[in-house]
């Protein structure tokens, strides 16, 4: 055994730490198609002071610190690039506090949105969070790291700004609060009226620093939820029908979905609306709203609305939706990887044209879903592509295809979402070189020694 | 090509113009009626192409069996006419096309057609269908596609149905009980008046519910209750089947409450009309629809057709009705299970309404 093996077993207890092969092995890799690189230990701190002590020892030793939350980025974020220590999250899963009348919860660092989901549904059924697409294990602070969406995107934005306060471990171990609770017992804001912090932090991937607790917005749980699906064949409408719904400030969600199969969906662009309200008048009128919303798409015939049979509502309405893993395993071998730029709207019809190229030019299945973020400024657009985990061709070939979709991207003026170490050079090159400069500077000053994921948001 | 056989003479002669003149969504007199007519005989472009919502009704108001709503399908698709938006019937047409995929039971000389809707694994059970399940076929190869009607798409109809017809007829099924109504509807109807040869002899599962009813006549408990019945579009198609509906009844105690709208005044469960002509019309025909049935006491409202069925349950529920498949209400009548009982998961305003209570 390593010095470092016992003095990470002396943090955390022998029960916590493994320097043994087969976790190496599992904790090398994620379910995406980066190449894996295996850590050297995988820890499981359960406190912030076990944390703080991890990242210090890691100081002193000169070795990296990932911390991860369920990895489920599948671009490789959490693939420890160069070795070292591994800090899996999950053990701290507590929701600390629920803040009914001003509307946060407060997490610990390795806590799951199936673990809000359900306290909050048995607890507080009035609240809700915005609960992404992801399966059910991922992690709130790990998903509001990467930026991620969920079912309240459309109305409040990327998750990311649903936060209202962190506490971190700084790259030196140095524990510092974030937002109104670094001078107040009440997380309410993440930085507003004082500067906001937190932009040191989400986003970065944790090589800033490690997120021990969070506080995020909830919202209300409005009693009724239903299900609209809008029909178009006609690309190049979808920006105007997503912008318009959006600009409604009525409806809950709106993501449009393309694929060839199953046979249902081919040839359209198959718009989810989601309504939401507290009474039988609220969603009809909601209802109304977006039809009326789109009536000149109906009335010219290149759209319309589809009768939602009650059978169908459930899979419609479902958070997470499992629409994601049963297109996974669309492909003998079960795997699928999707490159997600944020874009303009207006964009739409030129991604979904090179959505089809690619798949034609790599002999690909494919699949596409844009969601609307914060009322239209922006959506996120995924380019997804199904591949066999035992066929290395079908590999090789979409990730050939998802290079070519981050590039295509960042040429229409998209910003490419959790992106890859390769997809991050893009877009660094392509930044505006104080920008990047001050990029630099700031991580220096967080992470002096460079043990913070390395290989992540690294210039040269 | 198939051609219909449409016989323009017959309307020439015909002084009632019922196909137009009784239309409950289109109202017009017999003088214009006439006019209107033999603009669609002629292929002019006219109204009647334009604001048909397709509830087939006209095919069962013509007393010539002269096909006037086939007619109209006919003339709307030549003339490029979209009843519903084009992304609709795309969506339909493509869902339905028959990609090679299909399930067959233990398929004797009498077999089940499931023809392509799932929900037919759930009701297809117990003592009703001793005897001839899993005998059984069920798939878009045997999909009847008479769906196409409403969109205007009857040369969907007629290059599919004749090989629908012959894979039927590959499986050595010389008896096809037909669970969907517009199955029937589609073998004695459709391809009738398009000389479509069907092979097999179609049997609507009313009457096949009807004999096995008689057969199960001491297990029988009439249920005592007052039903309100919701007519199908494809009903209209086979109107002499509407007697099995008494004659089931009959058996099992059920009143058929002669309300407004049922019969030739049935009105259409209107999800349809919801798609093609918007919300405000379908509205207000499922209003009118099953505020007839409160006014004339039903307790339940028997449905023919998984599409209606889909449509008029929540209202329905509203109301104080209580929903219920023929093939259910016949279990129930024999002291089975009901198998499909309504997911409250799926209409969720009346969730919020029964938990409100």
């Amino acid at each position: 055994m390593s010095d470092i093996h016992e003095d990470l077993a002396r943090i955390v207890g022998k029960n916590w730490v493994s320097s043994q092969k087969e976790e190496r092995y599992l904790y090398g890799r994620d379910p995406g198609l980066m190449p894996p690189h295996e850590p050297e230990y995988v820890v499981m701190p359960k406190t912030t002071e076990e944390v703080q002590e991890i990242v210090k020892l890691a100081n002193r030793e000169k070795v990296p610190v990932v911390p991860k939350g369920a990895g489920l980025s599948l671009t490789g974020l959490v693939i420890p690039q160069r070795g070292g220590i591994l800090l899996d999250m999950k053990r701290m899963d507590k929701i600390l506090e629920v803040n009914d009348k001003a509307g946060y919860v407060i997490v610990e660092g390795g806590t799951t949105h199936a673990t809000l989901k359900s306290h909050l549904m048995k607890h507080y059924p009035h609240l809700r969070h915005s609960m992404p697409d992801s399966p059910p294990i991922a992690t709130i602070v790990a998903n509001a790291v990467i930026h991620g969406q969920g079912r309240l995107t459309q109305q409040h934005g990327f998750n990311s700004d649903m936060v209202s306060g962190l506490e971190v471990v700084l790259g030196t171990g140095e524990l510092c609060r974030i937002g109104s609770c670094a001078v107040s017992q009440y997380w309410f804001s993440k930085g507003p009226p004082m500067p906001d912090l937190t932009g040191l932090f989400l986003g970065w991937f944790g090589t800033t620093g490690v997120i021990t607790k969070l506080g995020m917005k909830l919202y209300p749980c409005k009693k009724i939820r239903d299900a609209m699906m809008f029909l178009t064949d006609r690309a190049d409408l979808v920006p105007d029908i997503m912008r318009k719904l959006g600009r409604t400030e009525m409806m809950e969600d709106i993501v449009s979905s393309f694929a060839p199969l199953p046979l249902r969906l081919k040839g359209n662009f198959n718009i989810l609306i989601i309504i939401t309200g507290d009474s039988e008048e609220e969603v009809e009128f909601k209802r109304k709203m977006a039809w009326d919303t789109l009536w000149e798409y109906f009335e010219s015939r290149d759209g319309g609305f589809l009768s939602v049979p009650p059978d169908m509502k459930p899979a419609l309405l479902a958070m997470p939706s499992k629409d994601t893993t049963r297109f996974a395993d669309t492909s003998k071998g079960g795997g699928f990887e999707y490159s997600g730029p944020i874009t303009p709207i207006e964009k739409y019809p030129e991604f979904i044209a090179k959505l089809e190229e690619l798949a034609s030019k790599y002999k690909l299945f494919y699949a596409s879903s844009a969601r609307v973020i914060d009322g239209g400024h922006s959506m996120m657009f995924s380019f997804s592509y199904t591949f066999n985990r035992a066929d290395p061709d079908s590999m090789v070939r979409v990730k050939t295809a998802l290079d070519e979709a981050a590039e295509f991207a960042l040429e229409q003026g998209g910003v490419i979402w959790k992106p890859n170490i390769d997809e991050q050079k893009m877009v660094m090159e392509r930044m505006d070189p104080n920008t990047l400069k001050l990029m630099m500077k700031l991580k220096e000053l967080l992470d002096p020694n460079g043990i913070m994921n390395p290989g992540n948001w690294e210039a040269k | 090509m198939l051609e219909l056989k449409f016989d323009k003479s017959k309307c020439a002669d015909c002084k009632a113009v019922s196909c137009l003149v009784k239309c409950q969504y289109m109202d017009f007199d017999k003088d214009t009626a006439k006019v209107e007519w033999q603009k669609v005989i002629d292929g002019e472009d006219c109204r009647v192409l334009h604001d048909c919502v397709t509830c087939y009704s006209c095919e069962e108001y013509c007393p010539f069996g002269n096909h006037p709503f086939y007619l109209i399908v006919e003339r709307q698709e030549e003339k490029g006419i979209l009843p519903a938006p084009r992304p609709v019937i795309t969506m339909w047409i493509n869902q339905c096309q028959p990609v090679g995929r299909f399930m067959v039971g233990k398929v004797e000389e009498k077999a089940l057609s499931y023809c392509f809707l799932p929900i037919f694994n759930e009701l297809v059970k117990g003592k009703l269908f001793d005897g001839i399940w899993p005998s059984m076929i069920f798939g878009q190869e045997f999909f009847c596609n008479a769906v196409y009607l409403h969109y205007a798409r009857m040369s969907v109809i007629k290059d599919r149905l004749p090989k629908i017809v012959e894979n039927i007829a590959k499986q050595g099924i010389k008896e096809l009980v037909c669970l969907h109504d517009e199955c029937y509807g589609t073998f004695t109807s459709i391809a009738l008046a398009y000389g479509i040869e069907v092979p097999f002899k179609p049997i609507h599962y009313y009457e096949y519910l009807h004999d096995r009813l008689k057969e199960l006549k001491a297990e029988i408990k009439p249920l005592n209750v007052k039903a309100a019945y919701q007519r199908n579009c494809s009903a209209r198609l086979i109107p002499e089947t509407d007697h099995f509906v008494d004659d089931i009844f009959g058996l099992i105690g059920v009143e058929r409450v002669k309300r407004e709208y049922d019969g030739e005044n049935g009105l259409c469960c209107a999800e349809l009309i919801r798609m093609s002509k918007g919300p405000k019309l379908a509205d207000d025909v499922q209003k009118r629809n099953v505020d007839d049935m409160v006014k004339f006491g039903a307790e339940y409202c028997v449905f023919n057709c998984p599409a209606c069925y889909d449509s008029l349950v929540e209202r329905v529920m509203r109301a104080g009705i209580k929903p219920i498949r023929m093939i259910d209400l016949c279990k129930v009548a024999i002291g089975e299970e009901q198998s499909q009982k309504p997911a409250l998961e799926g209409m969720p305003v009346l969730k919020a309404a029964m938990e409100g209570k």
